[in-house]
């Protein structure tokens, strides 16, 4: 799940500046969780838009956006207010912001409406917390799965710093400190010898941006495609 | 070779410690203060490296200008602001500079200083730090590529025996060992027993341990501490001795006969203290004066 917030609607009208016909894209799934681009946030931002002397010439909710193939197929039965449109609105993540740019056939300008944040755990309805940073290279099997690249505020790898205090970290008397959450649960598990290899620094080779995962027909099909088949 | 390397090798009782270089370009004043109150009485000086993340003068040129003022520095270098090629490009221009002594850490988090919107770097952590300067004084970097010309390296780190839990900092004590680290020093020290029980689970390590001595300078300060600080607890007998001082005088006094008394109470415990006077540099004498090293 990647979380997205909404833009100031101010912020919104600056970037369209100069723009007066919109067409807006909302997404169907995380974005609609995070109640920035579901179907009644798209059409609130429509009304408003409108208000402010701005013309929408319409709008469409794509489940998920940030797929290219989907949203080509689904731009088909828009096609129309799309060209009639100065610039397209996207009430969703970057990755959504992306996909339209790829998917639209018109080179027209594409804003971003949120800021998006992170990918995060639903803990309950509208309460997310980020427990990865999608580093490529999971050491969660040493760390009784708790990630100490992102729960510990500095990323550190071998084990605490001197800065925890009452089980929080230096940084923020609120926040849990992700070595003290390790070490417990490592000890609850009994295996607190997990703590005590030397662990190499982060291969950051695996972190060049921006990263690309293209699976083969076999991973795609299950088996090899034969020209017979 | 480092004189602290040989004090502590040769098991003498070792006292070091420390100064902060400044905000801005006026160095000299440290310098010259570090001459007059520690050359001569301290075994070596550390010098902060961006303490608290407050972006200040650097601990690599203050080193320096210690050594050719005929001081031994220990470079104290985190973890937070520089990669790893930077890191082992400023250990080797270190050794090159005539610096021997560096002691690893972690360093606060940028929030905690005055440039919060900072990037935190934390590429290598304080025991890959100490592992990729043990690399170098073995000839290679981190990629293991030879070294043109070895340095050579007297690696230390920091330990807080009063953190609580103290067990992961225990874990990572080994670590520190087994990456390369051939001294401690420790976050400041004020209970004698519980810093002797400390040393009873590090002892079998066989490295040395200097005990870290925070100069209390008023009851406030120690108050603020034991609130603020992870891994410092001032007992309440010190803070309540401390506040029946009344002039400025009584407090130093007070502060300098408490450090002292620290000094001689885990002398039999370790191998050293550091005094971390945090500008009361000029008081360090009296403290040495009142401890027992014979
Ligand atoms: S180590 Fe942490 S950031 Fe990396 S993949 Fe595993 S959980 Fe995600
Ligand atoms: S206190 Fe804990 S979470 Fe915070 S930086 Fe240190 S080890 Fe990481």
């Amino acid at each position: 799940m990647i979380t997205s917030t909404s833009k100031s609607f101010e912020t919104v009208l600056e970037n369209l500046k100069g723009e007066n016909k919109l067409f807006l894209v909302g997404c169907g799934d995380c974005a609609t969780i995070c109640k920035t681009g579901d179907e009644d946030t798209v059409k609130a931002m429509k009304a408003k838009l409108e208000e402010n002397g701005k013309t929408v010439t319409g709008w469409i909710v794509v489940t998920p956006a940030c797929n290219v193939g989907k949203l080509r197929k689904e731009f088909k039965a828009v096609k129309q207010q799309i060209d009639d449109s100065d610039s397209i609105l996207v009430m969703s993540c970057g990755l959504c912001v992306a996909a339209v740019i790829d998917a639209v056939e018109q080179v027209k300008p594409v804003h971003p409406g949120t800021d998006t944040g992170f990918g995060g755990e639903t803990i309950r309805f509208g309460q997310f917390t980020e427990r990865c940073s999608m580093c490529g290279e999971c050491i969660l099997e040493d760390t009784g799965g708790i990630c100490p690249v992102t729960m510990c505020s500095k990323g550190l790898l071998n084990g605490p710093c001197g800065g925890y205090k009452n089980g929080k970290c230096e940084v923020d008397p609120e926040l849990d400190c992700g070595w003290m959450m390790i070490y417990e649960r490592l000890g609850k598990l009994n295996k607190l010898d997990k703590m005590e290899p030397l662990r190499k620094p982060k291969n950051f080779a695996k972190w060049k941006r921006p990263r690309k995962l293209v699976l083969t027909d076999e991973q795609k099909f299950g088996k090899k495609k034969t020209t017979n088949e | 070779m480092s004189q602290l390397k040989e004090s502590l090798t040769k098991g003498k009782f070792v006292i070091t410690s420390e100064i902060g270089p400044p905000k801005g370009t006026n160095i000299m004043p440290h310098i010259e203060e570090a001459e007059h109150f520690l050359k001569g009485k301290v075994a070596a000086i550390n010098v902060t490296d961006i303490q608290s993340a407050v972006m200040r003068f650097g601990s690599l040129a203050t080193c320096r200008l210690l050594v050719e003022h005929g001081m031994e520095p220990v470079l104290q270098m985190v973890c937070r602001d520089r990669n790893r090629l930077a890191l082992q490009s400023d250990l080797l221009s270190a050794a090159g500079l005539g610096i021997e002594n560096v002691l690893c850490l972690t360093g606060d988090h940028q929030v905690m200083g005055d440039h919060k919107d900072a990037k935190g770097v934390y590429d290598l952590d304080s025991v890959q730090l100490l592992a990729a300067a043990k690399g170098l004084t073995e000839g290679h970097d981190m990629s293991g590529n030879k070294l043109d010309g070895t340095p050579n390296l007297f690696l230390g780190a920091v330990v807080t025996p009063e953190s609580e839990p103290v067990e992961p900092q225990i874990i990572k004590m080994k670590k520190k060992i087994l990456a390369g680290a051939q001294f401690f020093q420790t976050q400041a020290v004020y209970d004698i027993d519980r810093f002797a029980s400390f040393m009873d689970k590090v002892r079998g390590f066989g490295v040395p341990v200097m005990a870290g001595i925070v100069v209390l300078k008023s009851a406030g300060m120690a108050k603020f501490m034991n609130a603020n600080v992870a891994g410092v607890k001032v007992p309440e007998n010190l803070i309540e001795e401390m506040k029946k001082m009344k002039t400025e005088e009584d407090k130093i006094k007070k502060g300098v006969e408490l450090a002292a008394k620290v000094i001689n109470g885990v002398k039999k415990y370790c191998q050293g203290a550091h005094i971390m006077p945090l500008g009361w540099d000029k008081h360090v004498p009296s403290i040495i004066a009142q401890c027992d090293l014979s």
